[in-house]
């Protein structure tokens, strides 16, 4: 049946569309043009605030590492399960929910596509398996590539074009979206405990440095013309004084032509925007880098918002997890992966009594408001890292209110009070800019056409909330806001209604996106090419690749690269 | 005839995936590659003594009756059952795993895998420190020291040493194959000498005395650059055999050891001659090779998990790579023995939050171990009913637990006929996945491996993922109906 959705108040910055009282008509899961009222189903959003489906950029929600961390902390699913009902599967919580769990609290709060930031090539399979049972939402994957073997070959030859066509390969092979670089050069270096400290140190053993690996990939990016920039992980994060390294970072990838498009997308940029020496002269360098991306046109980022909670931090970064293992003493997991890349796991909590956990929370939101063009920054938590995506509304709030800034910034240790910049800054963002930086800037830098905009055509992913932007001032009454982000009067995709009032109607599998590279020339998959695979691999060539198998709706994106 | 290549042997935690197999008329005619438990495992789907009907008690009889009622009967048994417990899972693919889980949570459940009277707790101990590993191929690239503790790989893992650890070839360091045959060498022709001894066409030149600890001095290799096997077990075993040094510890005081160990790391002194039978002088060697190393790993087994101390010897274990960690690089690997139960504890973690011992008798999943895992549930005697799957309970489990087992109405799924079929109310013949069934199995270092259908399964025969699906249909349809009446 079509749906007819009457009298909202529309939020769609793509379309240019601010706040308007519009329909939207949706047949076959798309949006139309229109539908005859008397036979659709009418959803009367009178007063109700409509805006895209949300798309998350950057949250850790599958794969070995993800899944790990559940079996590592029973403490934190204990205080935090879910019975099962008559539509849903039961589960468990906190900063790591269940598969289940995480589709149904994404949903909730009317996100419809996230993506899943990293992926050991070698253990893709996993990540597809746990994106299979993850119901509700459109999902992506980005395979870890920045310490990839047969890319710092190739690279530190300069084969460029090689490169591309085994990056294309890879891609195909894992069902990946995107190239996702962490700690370039510092993963390999990890492998027999080391790490690199600039991006112009030299990975041992491979005559190359993260600055040629960083621009390598870049070029190889956009030979391949995927949809989107590279998504990167910094050299040095979490480390005080690395906005320097940031800054370098981003520096070193303005020669990479760009045609008006990011080049790379900087990933939870507050870790990567610490100045001072030292944890105990740790201050802000939002300022420098803020300055620097307002400048610049070839820089996205997220902003990996830390959370006053217990969490459990996960990344490909092993050498800084180490960091973090040396700084708590906690159960530290780490997980190297042959030939390609490495992980870690800590759980942490942040704490407002601690300055430096209450510098970040500052940083990242001096990040989000000072950088003027809200279409270079998008909301994350980097959940779980900075903290589990259950707690977007929180971090919303805090954008969109002073006051709210100000509740928790009064809370805060002494000295993260004094070394914030916060006080100063007076914007609030308004609902249209909170649709760009939660679904509209995210599906444009991902290239996802058809998501993110309620434009005639795209996949009828929209969430509507329980808030009249005529009556309330959300900069005062940010509770109510809040209130009315964590639980949306509707959620639909695909063109059916999967939430209501926060309850969840029904179960939708969801597809699983991938960029399917046409290169002129393949990567010649020859008997030496098998030797070599079987000498840098312990499974053999054939096992290698996921298979269609393990796609439950493969949704492939045709792409044709300039190699 | 025909050829299948890069085959993956569903047997134990190894999960080669090099295996060439030949088909001919159906049925598998030549094992290449494969160790002695691989060949055996792809021989037996030809098997006479297959089953291939479900059977189901009837006045106390075993008699075959069609899959359609054994279905009905099994959902009826676990629908009504207040506290059934759904046990085995370690031996067939993710895929039947995932509707395990759905099952159980389904009929309100106890979901367990077989790690609980295995490396359950490895897992406990993970939990604990957390685990700082790796994947099989970092060992074989980088591992200049290896250690197995308590473990015996040639005889668990015959793979193990040449496809992961000691005798591959890797990017940074090569195989001690050479060192190995030597060793095997001299081995065998001690074995003939003293065999012709005892025929006396030799005379006995030197009485031979079993070696003690004591004499087991760390040999000058272990300051040796290249690749190091050490073992550290009660007995000589196999791999130890081969071993550059093997250690051997008095039974039950591993975590008397390890401790000892942790503190040479830590550069402490010790007070006494000897720890578990080990002189420190000894230890202290074997401390200078750890520390020295570029790159360590420690492979451990049951002879850990199982033995005095159990959840708290992993704990250590676990403790002591974090402290080598801080001088130089350290891995630590659980040696799994199923081929599977790496993909049943994965495949639980994400569905549910929890590994294994999983309670679902509340509508939601709970967690713990001792209170909510199967042998204490079954010495308990609470639970009402029980499904065994791809696993044998009854020839592993103790006595009392059995006997509840027994007790209660039990349904088996399995392809061949074991101690625990025969005890069955409903038995059930499926087919053998990674053979007769195509699915996805996880190696012990969590990689992923898909597992190949290379013949058909005997006619008729349906897979543990069918017949556990039509389970679950049959106790859905089963609750509907009782929720309409009501």
């Amino acid at each position: 049946m079509d749906l007819l959705i009457k009298n909202g108040f529309v939020f769609d910055p793509l379309n240019g569309v601010n706040g308007d009282k519009m329909d939207i008509a949706i047949r076959n899961g798309k949006i139309v043009e229109s539908v005859t009222e008397r036979t659709s189903k009418i959803i009367d959003a009178t007063g109700l605030t409509v805006f895209p489906g949300g798309v998350d950029i950057h949250t850790h929600i599958a794969g070995a590492e993800v899944n790990t961390g559940r079996l590592v902390r029973p403490e934190d699913h204990e205080k935090d399960f879910v019975r099962k009902t008559a539509n849903t599967r039961s589960g468990v919580g906190y900063s790591i929910p269940s598969t289940f769990i995480t589709g149904y609290r994404y949903s909730r709060m009317g996100y419809t596509t996230v993506m899943n930031p990293s992926m050991a090539p070698l253990e893709a399979k996993h990540t597809h398996e746990e994106l299979n049972d993850i119901p509700m939402l459109d999902k992506a994957t980005y395979p870890l590539l920045g310490d990839w073997w047969l890319v710092l070959e190739n690279l530190s030859k300069g084969d460029f074009e090689e490169c591309a066509r085994y990056v294309a390969w890879m891609l195909r092979i894992t069902k990946g979206y995107a190239i996702k670089i962490v700690n370039p050069g510092g993963l390999e270096s990890w492998g027999f405990g080391r790490n690199v400290h600039s991006i112009d140190d030299e990975v041992p053993n491979f005559c190359i440095t993260p600055r040629e690996i960083m621009c390598g990939l870049a070029k190889v990016n956009k030979m391949l013309n995927l949809p989107h920039a590279i998504h990167l992980h910094t050299n040095n994060l979490g480390i005080p004084g690395n906005y320097t390294t940031t800054l370098e970072t981003m520096k070193c990838l303005e020669s990479i032509p760009n045609d008006g498009k990011p080049v790379a997308h900087i990933t939870h940029l507050q870790f990567s925007s610490f100045a001072g020496e030292d944890w105990g002269t740790l201050t802000s360098g939002a300022e420098e880098i803020t300055k620097y991306i307002n400048n610049h046109d070839h820089i996205t980022f997220d902003m990996g918002q830390i959370i006053f909670t217990d969490t459990t931090t996960m990344t490909a970064d092993g050498p800084f997890e180490y960091t973090l293992y040396q700084l708590s003493g906690h159960k530290w997991v780490n997980s190297d992966v042959e030939t390609e890349t490495s992980g870690g796991i800590i759980p942490f909590r942040y704490k407002r009594k601690n300055p430096v956990n209450a510098i970040q929370w500052s940083i990242g939101l001096e990040l989000a408001l000072m950088t003027k063009n809200p279409w270079k920054v998008f909301m994350t938590t980097d959940h779980p890292n900075a903290g589990p995506f259950t707690a977007y509304p929180k971090i919303l709030a805090w954008l969109v209110s002073k006051k709210a800034r100000e509740a928790t910034f009064k809370r805060l240790h002494r000295k993260g009070q004094r070394r914030s910049l916060l006080p100063s800054i007076t914007r609030e963002l308004s609902l249209y800019d909170l649709a760009i930086v939660t679904r509209a800037g995210q599906a444009k830098s991902l290239g996802l056409k058809e998501k993110g905009h309620l434009g005639v055509g795209a996949d009828a992913d929209i969430a509507i909330f329980n808030l009249n932007p005529e009556k309330v001032d959300i900069a005062q009454k940010y509770k109510t806001f809040r209130r009315a982000f964590s639980n949306v009067a509707y959620t639909i995709k695909g063109g059916k209604v999967l939430v209501k009032d926060g309850e969840v109607l029904q179960q939708s599998a969801g597809k699983t996106m991938w960029v399917d590279v046409q290169t002129s020339q393949e990567v010649e998959v020859d008997e030496e090419i098998k030797r070599k695979f079987r000498e840098y691999w312990t499974v053999e060539f054939d096992n290698y690749p996921v298979s269609d198998h393990y796609l439950k709706n493969s949704s492939p994106i045709t792409i044709k690269a300039d190699v | 005839m025909s050829i299948v290549k890069s085959v993956t042997c569903p047997v134990c935690g190894c999960l080669c995936d090099d295996i060439e197999l030949t088909i001919a008329d159906g049925a598998v005619a030549q094992v290449k590659n494969g160790c002695a438990m691989c060949e055996a495992k792809f021989f037996s789907h030809n098997n006479k003594h297959r089953i291939t009907t479900p059977l189901m008690r009837k006045d106390g009889e075993l008699v075959p009756v069609s899959y359609d009622e054994a279905i009905q009967k099994s959902a009826e048994i676990l629908a009504n059952a207040t506290y059934p417990i759904l046990y085995g899972w370690s031996s067939t693919d993710c895929e039947a795993q995932r509707i395990g889980v759905a099952l159980a949570e389904e009929v309100g459940g106890v979901l367990d895998n077989t790690a609980v009277v295995c490396h359950g707790p490895s897992i406990l101990g993970v939990q604990d420190v957390g685990i700082p590993t790796c994947t099989l191929g970092q060992v074989r690239h980088r591992a200049d020291l290896i250690i197995y503790w308590g473990c015996d790989p040639w005889s668990a893992h015959p793979r193990h040493l040449e496809r992961y650890t000691s005798f591959t070839d890797g990017r940074f360091e090569g195989s001690e194959w050479k060192s190995y045959i030597n060793k095997v060498k001299a081995a065998a022709g001690k074995k003939k000498l003293r065999s012709l001894e005892r025929k006396g066409i030799l005379k006995e030149r030197h009485p031979h005395i079993a070696p003690s600890v004591n004499d087991n001095k760390p040999p000058e290799i272990l300051n040796k650059k290249g690749r190091k096997l050490i073992v550290v077990d009660v007995r000589k075993s196999m791999t130890a055999e081969v071993a550059d040094y093997f250690l051997q510890v008095e039974y039950g005081k591993d975590y008397e050891l390890i401790q000892a160990v942790r503190a040479l790391v830590k550069d402490q002194e010790l007070d006494v001659e000897k720890v578990a039978g080990v002189p420190v002088e000894y230890l202290q060697q074997l401390v200078d090779a750890m520390t020295s190393c570029e790159f360590g790993v420690i492979f451990f087994g049951m002879g850990l998990t199982q033995s005095a101390g159990k959840f708290r010897n992993i704990d250590v274990a676990i403790s002591l790579v974090r402290d080598l960690n801080m001088r130089t690089k350290f891995a630590i690997m659980p040696m799994r023995g199923h081929f599977n139960v790496t993909g049943a504890n994965t495949v639980f973690t994400w569905q549910s939050g929890y590994p294994y011992g999983i309670d679902f008798s509340m509508g939601y999943p709970r967690y713990n171990p001792g209170e909510t895992t199967v042998v204490d549930i079954l010495m308990r005697e609470e639970s009402d009913a029980g499904l065994v799957i791809a696993s044998d309970p009854v020839s592993n489990f103790p006595r009392r637990a059995v006997e509840h087992l027994v007790k209660n109405p039990l349904i088996v799924i399995d392809p061949h006929m074991n101690a625990t079929s025969l005890v069955g109310d409903i038995v059930f013949p499926a087919s053998i996945v990674g053979i007769e069934k195509a699915g996805t199995a996880y190696r012990m270092d969590h990689v992923p491996l898909p597992l190949k259908k290379v013949v058909d399964p005997p006619e008729g025969l349906l897979s543990d993922e069918e017949i556990l699906s039509r389970i679950l249909n049959e106790v859905r349809n089963i609750k509907l109906k009782t929720l309409e009446v009501a």
